[in-house]
Parts: C-alpha cells; sequence; structure tokens
C-alpha cells in the first residue's frame, strides 16, 4: 500500500515523541536540575531526550578527557610551592604545533643550566589538546586540564598562558584524574624502593 | 559471503620489462619498490597494465620532489579490484621542465589527482584537458609543496625548532611577520589590477552562450553557483552549475576552500607529530585516519603489533564506521529535507560510542589513539556508570543491531525517500573503477573492492564478515550499502569482544617520542568508512618524513561529482552530494 512506509516511519517518531514525556512524567521536575539524574540521563540506561541544556547542565567528563596542558607543583609542607618541571625540553620537542616555549634558568656564577624553567609559554591558540606533553613528559610535571571553559574578550595576550597561569597543585590533579594520579604513586614508590635496595646492597 | 579471489601471483616486473624494453626498470632504490617508467612510454604502459593485467583501479597519484637529484617525479599506484597490493609506478621528470603524460585518458581517476600534483608541484601533466590550480587559487607564487618553497610563517625545515628550548622566548607569529610582508604574487600578476574573470571564461569547459533546450521557447543556460557557504555542502564546498531550465547540464566542483596544505606540515612534523594532525582530515572518523597513518609507518619501521592492540584498533576503527554512516544516513535525510530530525536519531547511538572515545582516548572526535606499534592506552575499568566490558557488550550485542534495524524501519521503505533517491544518481560499475571510486560509493555499485578483504591489513583476515554489494548504484543503494556495512560492522566489533585477550601488551616496545624510521617509501591504505584512505610515506631515515601524502578518498570521490549529476534536476545534486559522503576536511586538506 503506498504511503505505508511513511506511515511506520511517522510511528518511530511517535515512539520518540511519547518517550520524551514518559520520561519526563517519571523525574518529574527533577529532570534538569539533579546532576545525578544528567549521569543517569546520559547513560546506556538513559531514555527520551539525550539532549544536555548546557550551561546549565553540564556533561561530566571521563578522567581522561584532555583539554589543555597544565604544570604540576608540589605543596611543601612549609608553604613553599616546588615545580616538577626540570625545564627538559621534552614537552616542547614533542608537541606537534610546536605551542610550547621554554627558557631554562641558568646559574647566575657557573652559567650552567639548573633543572627548573624560568619561563614558560603555552600559546593555548595553537594548542591542538593532542596529549603528547603530558604523555611523554618523564617527570609527571605537566598534564592535560579537565577546565574547558576558557573564552576571554581579549583575543591576543590572554590566550597566551605563562608559567604562573599554568601552575596547578598536585593535589588539584589527584583529584581530576584519581586512578592515573595513583598509578602514577605507586610505580614512584616502586622505583624509589628498588634504588633504596640496590642502595642497600 | 562474496569470495574474494586470491591474485595471481605473476610477476608483472617480468611481463613490463619485456613488453617496454628499456622502458620499465624496476626501481633501484633502497628501501623503493615498483618500476620506474620513461615518460615517453608511460600510456602504452599503464594501458597495458590495465587492459592485460587486470590493474584497473588507479588508487592514487601524487608527485615526490626530489631537490637533491634535480627531479620531480610522478607516483602511481595501481591496483587490482579482485585484490592485492598495489603496484607502484614512477616517472620522472627534471625539476626545470617537468612534463608528464596525462593518465586521464586510461584512468578517468587521474583528474584530480593530476591537478592536485601540478598545483603542489608544478609537474605538468601533458593531455590533461582541464590542467590547472585545484586547492590554491589563481593569485597564488610557486608550487608550496616544492622542498625549496617556504610558507608564510616559515621557522625552520624540520620540527622541533630551536627557538622553543632553551630558549623559549615567546613571541607571536603575527607580530613577527606582518600579512602583507608575506605575500607574493606570480609573475605579471598584480591584484590591483586584477580582475576576476567571470566563472564563466574561467571554465571554458562551460559554453552559456548556447541556447537550452526550451522546447520552442528560447531559453539560455544559465550558470548557478551553490555554496561555498551552503548548508547543502557539508563545509565550505562550492558547486558550479550550469543548468538548462532546472536540469544539470554540467557541474564543476570547486574545492580548496578549507586547505591548509597538510602535507607541507607533515613534511615539516616528525613522524609522531603527524598521528593528531590526521585526526583533522576526516574528522568525522579520526581513529581510521590514526590507523592508515600508524600502519604505513609501521610498514617501514616493521614492527609487530601486540595482540591486544590490534584487538582494540579492529574495535575503535569498526565503531568509527558505525559512527561515520550513522552521519552520512542521518546527513543524507538532512539533504532530502528531512530537517534534522533523521539525522539525531541516528546519532544518539554515536553519542555512546563517542563517550567510550573520550574515555579511552580522551577526546570524543580528536582521538589521537594510535602509536607506531600499537595504542596509546588500554581501555578504562569504567564509562560512565558502567563496567567498560558491559557498556561496550551491552552496545555491539543489543543497542547498534536494534539502533540499525529501528534507522531501517524508519527510513527504508520510506515512499518519498524511495522516490527521490531510486534511479537518481545512477553510477555504473565501470565508471566507478575508472574514475577511482572507493568505499560505499563503489560497493553500491556492485564491485566487491574493500580492502579488509581485498588487500587485508591488521588482523581482518580473522574475522567473519561480508564485503557488502549493491547492484543499481544509485543513491538509494549508498544508503543501504551504509546500513549493510553498520551490520558488519557490528558483527565484527562482536567478534573482538568475544575473542579479545583480557591482558597483555598495547604498545610494542616503550613509548618513543623521536621515533626513526628506516629510509625507504611505503604506502599504508585502510579501507577507511568513506573509502579507501591512504598514506604514501617516504623517509630518509631522519625522523621526520621526507614525503607525506594523503590519499583522500573524499577528494577522489567527489571526481565523479559531474558525471553523476548531470541530466539530473539541480534538487537532485545536494541528494547525490550527500550520497557520495563528503567531509571538506579531508577533501581540502
Amino acid at each position: 500500500m503506498y504511503g505505508l512506509g511513511i506511515v511506520k516511519g511517522l510511528w518511530v517518531t511517535v515512539q520518540h515523541f511519547v518517550d520524551t514525556y514518559t520520561d519526563d512524567i517519571r523525574w518529574l521536575s527533577k529532570r534538569y536540575i539533579d546532576p545525578d539524574k544528567l549521569s543517569y540521563r546520559q547513560s546506556s540506561k538513559g531514555k527520551g531526550l539525550f539532549t544536555v541544556q548546557y550551561p546549565e547542565e553540564k556533561l561530566e567528563v571521563p578522567e581522561r578527557f584532555r583539554y589543555l596542558p597544565f604544570l604540576l607543583y608540589e605543596e611543601k609542607p612549609d608553604g613553599t610551592k616546588e615545580d616538577r618541571c626540570t625545564s627538559c625540553g621534552i614537552c616542547a620537542k614533542v608537541c606537534p604545533p610546536q605551542c610550547i616555549w621554554i627558557e631554562r634558568t641558568e646559574d647566575p656564577v657557573t652559567k650552567r643550566p639548573v633543572p627548573a624553567p624560568k619561563a614558560f609559554f603555552i600559546d593555548t591558540d595553537i594548542c591542538m589538546n593532542c596529549g603528547y606533553c603530558a604523555e611523554y613528559c618523564p617527570f609527571d610535571a605537566i598534564k592535560m586540564d579537565h577546565d574547558y571553559e576558557i573564552a576571554s574578550y581579549d583575543r591576543t595576550g590572554a590566550h597566551v598562558y605563562d608559567k604562573e597561569k599554568l601552575s596547578k597543585p598536585v593535589s588539584y590533579y589527584a583529584g581530576i584524574r584519581p586512578t592515573d594520579y595513583a598509578a602514577e604513586e605507586q610505580a614512584r614508590a616502586e622505583a624509589e624502593a628498588k634504588k633504596a635496595a640496590r642502595k642497600a646492597r | 559471503m562474496t569470495e574474494v579471489v586470491a591474485p595471481t601471483v605473476e610477476a608483472p616486473a617480468a611481463a613490463l620489462e619485456s613488453r617496454f624494453p628499456g622502458a620499465v626498470t624496476p626501481d633501484a632504490r633502497a628501501g623503493y619498490s615498483g618500476y620506474v617508467v620513461a615518460a615517453d612510454q608511460l600510456i602504452e604502459v599503464a594501458t597495458a597494465l590495465r587492459d592485460e593485467m587486470g590493474y584497473d583501479y588507479l588508487s592514487s597519484v601524487t608527485g615526490v620532489d626530489y631537490i637533491a637529484d634535480g627531479k620531480l617525479e610522478a607516483v602511481y599506484h595501481a591496483c587490482k579490484t579482485t585484490g592485492g597490493p598495489a603496484l607502484v609506478l614512477k616517472v620522472q621528470a627534471p625539476r626545470e621542465a617537468p612534463v608528464v603524460p596525462s593518465l586521464v585518458n586510461v584512468y578517468p581517476g587521474a583528474d584530480f589527482q593530476e591537478r592536485e600534483a601540478y598545483d603542489m608541484y608544478g609537474i605538468r601533466f601533458a593531455g590533461h584537458p582541464n590542467l590547472k590550480r585545484i586547492l590554491m587559487w589563481e593569485g597564488f607564487a610557486g608550487y608550496p609543496l616544492r622542498k625549496d618553497w617556504k610558507e608564510a610563517y616559515y621557522e625552520g625545515e624540520t620540527k622541533p625548532f630551536e627557538s622553543r628550548w632553551p630558549g623559549g622566548d615567546f613571541v607571536r607569529a603575527e607580530e613577527k611577520n606582518i600579512f602583507s610582508h608575506n605575500v607574493a604574487y606570480p609573475a605579471g600578476f598584480t591584484p590591483d589590477d586584477w580582475v576576476p574573470e567571470s566563472e564563466v571564461s574561467q571554465y571554458p569547459v562551460f559554453d552559456p552562450s548556447t541556447q537550452g533546450e526550451g522546447h520552442g521557447l528560447k531559453t539560455d543556460k544559465l550558470v548557478v553557483n551553490i555554496g561555498p557557504q551552503h548548508p547543502s555542502t557539508h563545509g565550505v564546498f562550492r558547486m558550479l552549475v550550469t543548468l538548462d531550465g532546472e536540469t544539470i547540464v554540467n557541474l564543476q566542483p570547486v574545492m580548496g576552500y578549507l586547505h591548509r596544505n597538510h602535507e607541507k606540515i607533515g613534511e615539516r612534523n616528525t613522524f609522531l607529530h603527524n598521528m593528531p594532525f590526521t585526526d583533522r582530515l576526516d574528522y568525522i572518523s579520526s581513529m581510521s585516519n590514526n590507523l592508515g597513518y600508524a600502519l604505513a609507518v609501521e610498514k617501514l619501521m616493521k614492527v609487530k603489533v601486540p595482540e591486544r592492540a590490534e584487538y582494540i584498533r579492529v574495535l575503535m576503527v569498526e565503531l568509527t564506521r558505525i559512527c561515520n554512516h550513522l552521519w552520512a544516513v542521518g546527513f543524507l535525510l538532512n539533504d532530502l529535507g528531512a530537517f534534522f530530525t533523521p539525522a539525531l536519531y541516528a546519532i544518539r547511538e554515536r553519542e555512546l560510542i563517542l563517550d567510550f572515545f573520550e574515555a579511552t582516548a580522551g577526546s570524543r572526535m580528536m582521538c589521537n589513539y594510535m602509536r607506531f606499534g600499537g595504542v596509546a592506552r588500554d581501555l578504562p575499568e569504567r564509562i560512565r556508570d558502567d563496567n567498560t566490558l558491559d557498556f561496550l557488550n551491552d552496545m555491539v550485542f543489543n543497542r547498534l543491531p536494534r539502533a540499525i534495524d529501528d534507522l531501517e524501519t524508519y527510513l527504508t521503505d520510506n515512499e518519498i525517500i524511495r522516490s527521490r533517491c531510486i534511479g537518481v544518481g545512477v553510477l555504473p560499475p565501470q565508471q566507478a573503477v575508472a574514475f577511482s571510486a572507493a568505499g560505499p560509493l563503489l560497493r553500491a555499485s556492485g564491485v566487491a573492492y574493500d580492502l579488509r578483504r581485498a588487500d587485508p591489513y591488521s588482523i581482518y583476515d580473522r574475522f567473519d564478515f561480508k564485503v557488502c554489494t549493491r547492484p543499481n548504484g544509485d543513491i538509494y543503494d549508498r544508503y543501504l550499502i551504509r546500513m549493510d556495512e553498520m551490520r558488519e560492522s557490528a558483527k565484527i566489533c562482536q567478534q573482538v569482544l568475544r575473542d579479545m585477550p583480557t591482558g597483555g601488551d598495547i604498545l610494542a616496545g616503550k613509548p618513543a617520542y623521536n621515533v626513526r624510521v628506516p629510509a625507504g617509501e611505503s604506502y599504508g591504505r585502510v579501507e577507511g568508512p568513506k573509502g579507501e584512505l591512504g598514506f604514501y610515506i617516504v623517509s630518509t631515515g631522519k625522523t621526520n618524513p621526507y614525503r607525506y601524502h594523503v590519499r583522500a578518498p573524499s577528494f577522489i570521490n567527489i571526481t565523479l561529482l559531474g558525471e553523476l549529476c548531470k541530466g539530473h534536476k539541480v534538487a537532485d545534486v545536494v541528494a547525490i552530494l550527500g550520497s557520495i559522503d563528503i567531509v571538506l576536511g579531508e577533501t581540502d586538506r
């Protein structure tokens, strides 16, 4: 029968349409305000509308989500900060669009390099969020962030991050990437134990 | 199951060399394969290859600049549609006056590719009917892929650049180099006096003065620009259409609006740097792009990819194919006028697949997931609230097959779709092969050519799946073939989840950022969702590729667009373009 195909298609549309309403009723008014409901709706169990009402609702990002690098510093008990970065330059070399500029510190007397960055710039307009810098950093000193809301009114200077703007404490990193952090700490502890054992021998 | 006949193992070498003594010599350079053909015999050799030896499909045409030898080289990869590896032919020409005969009459699929090689290298293809720039504009000076050409913000031959470390003093490129100081024009070209020729005279194939068939009335032909800013062109893409009434007499695609010289960037980059750049080619299916590039480099490096990594790769690539086809079908319906409802129903499952990509690779679309010899990271423990394996099992065993069924109920029998699609934009199989069409476009015309079977890579020889074909080659069949392929991909994913080893390495060797690749050439190709995606790489043994070429299916498939549209109504152009399924990131590179 001519038109049956269209009717069949419309039936699918009706089902989708009804689904959105029954799902709304199921959550009553809580569908759009409760963050737990959002993660349920977005999961494979969700039904009905699957759009997200950004910025009122924000999708939870997975741990491995990567958006712009940041530098890690340790918070010492005396309140001082110690950069993990040794300015070895691997991140600058491995960066595909070459958006990392590092100035190495020199000892004022001997003129020999000191393992700490004097200046560190990332041009976030150029950064392609590939995550290589974090992947290949041997000191776990640069990691990919989760903060993706970086719009600004300035087209030029505001998008070039200096060391101060890039630096974040290790505790922040442990908060956004708990699994990775735990694995790295474990690996570090094992390596140190091995080193100690070798020394003892 | 479509059985692909194993290629007859006859050495075309002996046959070619004895047939054309002196004109065909094996390429003796270390790490190279194939034959060097004398320019004056190229057409005869290509004709013999096509007609007598079964190499009926010209996969790729490109150039290489061997500046040290003072030579430009045109490189051809020819294949058999019955399967087997590609045969490489090369023609060398002096850099000062590079002339190579055009193969358009033997392989019409060489049309755009020869224009691209002319545009990038200045190789003149004698006998080409319409040899002019294709990606760059007429006021562009020089040939950008030649080794002595330098881009506007030139900093060094290869990355990493010296200025970044250890004395990293940041300067914005814009401040260092003012725009107008970079601009060069060809000799005799002054932008102030330049009056753009009208499109009509620019494309001499059109003759608007010819009268239309007005059936008794006096009518003129009309030239209409569709695009570059048009929602149906899937990006910035222009079609120059000559109309007689509403009927299309001629159609010329105009592209390059998104051109960024991906290949020049690729030759400045190190081998590893290129991986995230491949994501941005066909940005709907970055995983396939990653795999194609990784395969090309792994061929030169001769690394063995660990089992688990192979399975993960296949899983990722097949899910990517499903994503791509869901989008392609959804957008085809958009182009037919069913605005976004079908597209959104189609991409609902894609959201979950992207969640999986994001949880694994860290990004939804720019995955940057493959590495030489494996993948970047193992699968995560959880995806949102689910255990990863439960999530994947539910997806490939339940959700995806159900979603495809749903979509099929929704669309396949729809009378409007059928009347818009059946018999429109018909592509006969001979023409499809001659024009080097690839992927669903080729298989919808009844040619069972799928690289996963024809020239198996990775571990595709282990899986049971069908190379789908459809007999008619119209828009409707191109829609159906995508539905078929999604089912087959889901089937492959099911087998992956069944057979994947639970543990083990995901990368051969230690992660290394500065890989050295042995000297030589390689052509890695995968069956991407849009067709054969090839990477031609020449290494000189350093950390940067000497030549990096992408055989982009979107680019080559639209060689056919004009042919497919002729004689149809203007409204069908949009549907035909939608059924070819292009992504401009890949077309323009």
